[in-house]
């Protein structure tokens, strides 16, 4: 027990720290206020120890630099205190429920990072003789066979470095495939859902495709109708997300397969939502051509802050032909690195990037799936789907879901409880972040008013879905009560309150500029 | 399972609150057929198990710790200082999300504009982006950039450029209906590109130094372009050389890409990595990737937000810059920390010693008979021109417990007269003792 200087235990006397004002400095306890490093380094000072340079004449060819870099050096001292000051102002998975849905913030484990940090995957050069790297690529092999296992599809793209860049290699596949049928110019329309991410459309006009939106129905899933009429010898594929943006799984998915391919397209899912469905469903019984994997959703790597991710693309017996270089391929106990066309990969469409892929996380996630096993990855679909709708359940109460019956791994809902509140989604989730948790999803997808999507994912307990439960139906009721003021002004507890982004992106200040002399 | 709080009450209380009587009617939605099939893979298994089975396959592999190490071209093995990650690895930083909540975000936010301040002062540009997946993806994306900003659709590619960096940068361009003109290896640093550069292009895309390790004067590359209305393209695979030549930006290049691995980051069998991408501010509306700005709060303190996301594909969809999502944060936040304690000071002195100890390897090795150092000037990074192919010197020399470099082979597979080059890279990693056992194992594999 801590005691204070008199010996006795401390107690709490009431005051109103609203009339005492800010603090002196504007730290608030635990919440200090950080500068940035080039407010508090040395320019002419350096955090790390060398030797000496010899002081060889430079072989630079007369290019040395010439002017100054202008960058501080903190000590270590420094470094640490200032990184670690930033680092709590974030919200993080390993502090409280992140529920942002279509964004699978489950909980990583520890053992993942622990492995990927082993010297012989970490301290290992991509262009290493494949003599001295057998391990790496019997890592990447195994976990190829467990992503088409899992997805029941015969081949898998290891490169892409994120779930957009596995998009875009589907996509280029589907693009390879129709300029080897001779249909490359006659195929120029992509068919995406109006509920579908962002990337989708981004990524099918970064592949020379025109994208139409085809409408939802009222059950928030694509209208078949519709999309059977927009069908034609001009497309090219279909994007589509199974379980879909709203958290519902795409009934007619088998259909909408069979009418493309009957077509003559090809079938684009985007796997970003496989949480719900790992370990229940092959999506390659579903007659699926292409799908990304995003092991930073569904195979718990660090979202990092925003990266890095990893989006490993499996792919159908009638695109596999097409696959980025490089690939691994086991002969017998030994591993071979497809690098080059003459190897076999004649047809291949090309190369994403420098090298094999995100191996780091390769390793994160075969040791999260090994850690779970077939067991553990169904039971963990079941757990996430069965707390989505444990969450839909509850705040049914006071909330509106945005589709009547159940959801898949995240429940979504419209903003028609607070009509007429003068609140708006924006002014709830950001009330949202004075008690303690990380919004949901905002005003996504695109086909409900105001939405809001929530994603547990199966982290969560019981318990912690009970208190986020409580603390919104209660801010529900507030709203409902007329207290539109209190969400208007949230947040009032953060390290920051509302930020200008109207300002920011009107006059963008990208750097810190030293000050005027 | 111990990543799976439920327990079975937990389960059937939930299952009642829900009004279900068993969890597959959740799944109703799901073709009968297709529910619950059979994998062919096995149950779950404990730490204990996990870390002997994924530790027994690390141990296959040659580590670069384990012997004289000059492996580069595109990754490089510098020293990490012990804080970048510890650092990386606190929860906050770690488990967070791309920070669309910016008041629950301002640690993410704030070291992105340290790291966006920390790459345009490197680069010698005005501002840069929150980065990219890597430095062969910002080359491809920053020719689709000059496609926007020039309305020009045909790329010349130098014959220095990586040969990995030209096949990702050409697969994206063409995909778009861009011609993209490809100069065979340079192996000499002297191709005339002035002289392919017309009024049809959008850009031209350099490595300094080149893939080869030679160093040139970018800009009359830069005025070349500039005359006929297209954007000079600086690429770097070695962030560390910005310590010691002379900036992209000095000599005049419009668009700065490269990688930025070498600071903070393990080699990690190529990824994950961290692509830096700087440009001139009048560009800024048209890059990919996230941004990060300042701004001021409801009270008036500063603080920070991704901006201009208008650009973006979550607000613009098809007709955003780029379908790129995320960046590569926790990559980024490593590169940031490490320069953070290396500072200008510590960067020139990094830069120096990885300089000074590629300039031993190149004296003693091409001292060896039958070795010709190619280069008249280079970085930390030279090639080598051996009496036979290189591919089988590199796999004798890994018997040896030597990583001796790249083999032409396997950057230019079909490319023969190339084969006998030997790429080698050092760092202030590199002791002089593994330059004199390179040059023992090489005398004897030769």
């Amino acid at each position: 027990m801590s005691m204070n200087p008199q010996g006795r235990p401390t107690a709490p006397i009431e005051t109103d720290p609203v009339k005492n004002g800010p603090t002196h400095t504007g730290n608030k306890a635990l919440q200090i206020e950080e500068k940035l490093i080039f407010e508090i380094g040395d320019f002419h000072g350096t955090g790390v120890d060398f030797a000496q340079p010899k002081g060889l004449s430079p072989r630079l060819g007369g290019l040395a630099r010439k002017d100054a870099i202008g960058l501080p050096g903190l000590s270590e001292p420094q470094a640490m205190r200032h990184y670690v000051r930033l680092s709590q102002k974030n919200y993080a998975i390993d502090m409280g429920p992140f529920p942002l849905g279509s964004c699978t913030m489950k909980h990583n484990p520890r053992l993942n990072e622990k492995m990927a940090r082993l010297a012989g995957f970490a301290d290992i050069h991509p262009l290493q003789p494949v003599s001295t790297v057998q391990g790496a690529l019997e890592l990447i092999d195994i976990l190829a066979m467990w992503l088409k296992e899992i997805t029941g599809m015969p081949a898998v793209a290891m490169s892409p470095k994120a779930g957009a860049h596995g998009e875009l290699c589907g996509m280029m596949a589907i693009k390879a495939a129709l300029k080897a049928r001779g249909e490359a110019d006659a195929r120029r329309r992509v068919l995406a859902p109006e509920s579908s991410h962002g990337t989708n459309p981004a990524t099918a006009a970064q592949c020379g495709f025109t994208v139409d939106d085809i409408p939802a129905d009222k059950t928030g899933r694509v209208d078949i109708k519709a999309f059977k009429a927009m069908l034609g010898p001009d497309v090219a594929a279909i994007m589509v997300t199974n379980p879909n943006t709203g958290g519902l799984f795409e009934r007619d998915i088998k259909e909408m397969a069979d009418l493309v391919h009957e077509a003559g397209g090809y079938f684009y899912c985007d796997g970003a939502n496989l949480n719900a469905i790992m370990g229940k469903v092959k999506p390659g019984d579903l007659g699926i051509d292409a799908m990304h994997i995003n092991l930073h959703k569904t195979f718990s790597t660090p979202h990092g802050g925003g990266g890095p991710g990893a989006g490993p693309t499996v792919l159908s017996e009638a695109l596999a032909a097409y696959a980025p270089v490089p690939y691994v391929v086991a002969r017998g106990k030994e591993f071979e690195l497809v690098e080059k066309r003459s190897q076999g990969a004649e047809t291949s469409f090309g190369r994403m990037t420098a090298f094999h892929g995100q191996m780091g996380m390769f390793v994160r996630a075969l040791s999260f799936m090994m850690s779970h096993g077939i067991d553990g990855l169904k039971q963990a679909a079941e757990d996430a789907v069965l707390n989505a709708n444990y969450v839909l359940a509850r705040l049914q109460a006071e909330m509106s879901p945005a589709f009547p019956g159940f959801c898949m791994h995240e429940a979504l809902f419209d903003d028609a409880f607070l009509k007429g509140t003068g609140v708006e989604t924006i002014d709830f989730a950001k009330a949202m972040i004075d008690e303690g948790y990380h919004p949901m999803t905002m005003y996504f997808p695109l086909i409900v008013h105001g939405a809001m999507l929530i994603e547990p994912t199966e982290s969560e307990s019981k318990e912690e879905l009970d208190q986020f439960c409580d603390a919104l139906l209660a801010l529900a009721r507030e709203a409902k009560a007329g207290k539109a003021d209190k969400f208007k002004a949230a947040p009032v507890l953060a390290p920051r309150r509302r930020l200008d982004e109207t300002a920011a992106a009107r006059k963008p200040v990208l750097r810190w500029m030293p000050p005027a002399q | 399972m111990r990543y799976l709080p439920l327990n079975p009450s937990d389960r059937a209380e939930m299952q009642n609150v829900i009004g279900i009587d068993s969890i597959d009617d959740l799944f109703a939605d799901v073709p009968k057929e297709a529910l619950n099939p059979v994998f062919d893979l096995p149950n779950h298994q404990s730490e204990m198990a996990v870390e002997r089975a994924l530790g027994e396959m690390a141990q296959k592999n040659v580590s670069g710790g384990q012997g004289p190490f000059f492996v580069g071209a595109g990754a490089y093995r510098h020293h990490v200082p012990a804080v970048v990650d510890h650092i990386i690895q606190r929860s906050e930083f770690l488990t967070s999300y791309t920070p669309y909540q910016p008041e629950i975000a301002q640690g993410t936010l704030q070291y992105l504009f340290e790291f966006q301040t920390q790459v345009a002062a490197l680069t010698g540009m005005d501002v840069a982006n929150a980065s990219m997946y890597d430095g062969s993806t910002a080359c491809a994306e920053a020719a689709l950039m000059a496609r926007r900003v020039t309305r020009k659709n045909r790329v010349v590619i130098s014959g220095g450029l990586h040969p990995h960096y030209a096949s990702v940068t050409r697969c994206n361009s063409e995909l778009i209906g861009d011609e993209v003109v490809l100069t065979p290896a340079n192996i000499k640093g002297d191709e005339d590109l002035i002289a392919m550069i017309d009024d049809q292009t959008s850009c031209v895309i350099v490595q300094n130094p080149d893939v080869f390790g030679h160093i040139r004067d970018l800009t009359p590359i830069a005025e070349a372009a500039h005359e006929k209305g297209a954007l000079l393209i600086a690429v770097f695979t070695e962030a560390v050389c910005l310590g010691a030549l002379q900036s992209p930006g000095a000599m005049g290049a419009d668009i700065v890409v490269g990688e930025g691995q070498s600071i903070g980051n393990s080699l990690n069998f190529g990824g994950p990595y961290v692509g830096l991408f700087a440009t001139r501010q009048k560009f800024i509306r048209h890059m990919p990737g996230r941004l990060c700005g300042q701004t001021k709060d409801a009270e008036g303190k500063r603080g920070f937000v991704l901006t201009l996301s208008t650009r973006e594909q979550h607000i613009r969809r098809d007709k955003a810059t780029s379908n790129i999502c995320t960046n590569s944060g926790l990559c980024a936040l490593a590169f940031t920390i490490h320069m953070s304690l290396l500072g200008e000071k510590g960067l020139r002195t990094m830069a120096a010693l990885s300089h000074e100890a590629a300039c031993d390897a190149a004296d003693a090795l091409s001292a060896l008979p039958g070795v010709e150092l190619l280069n008249d000037n280079f970085f930390n990074e030279f090639t080598l021109r051996l009496p036979n192919n290189a591919e089988q010197v590199v796999e004798d020399l890994a018997g040896k417990g030597v990583l001796g470099g790249v083999p032409g082979g396997r950057l230019w597979p079909e490319q023969d007269d190339l084969h006998n080059l030997l790429l080698v890279a050092a760092t202030e990693m590199t002791r002089t003792e593994h330059i004199r056992k390179f040059v023992t194992a090489l005398r004897e594999v030769l």
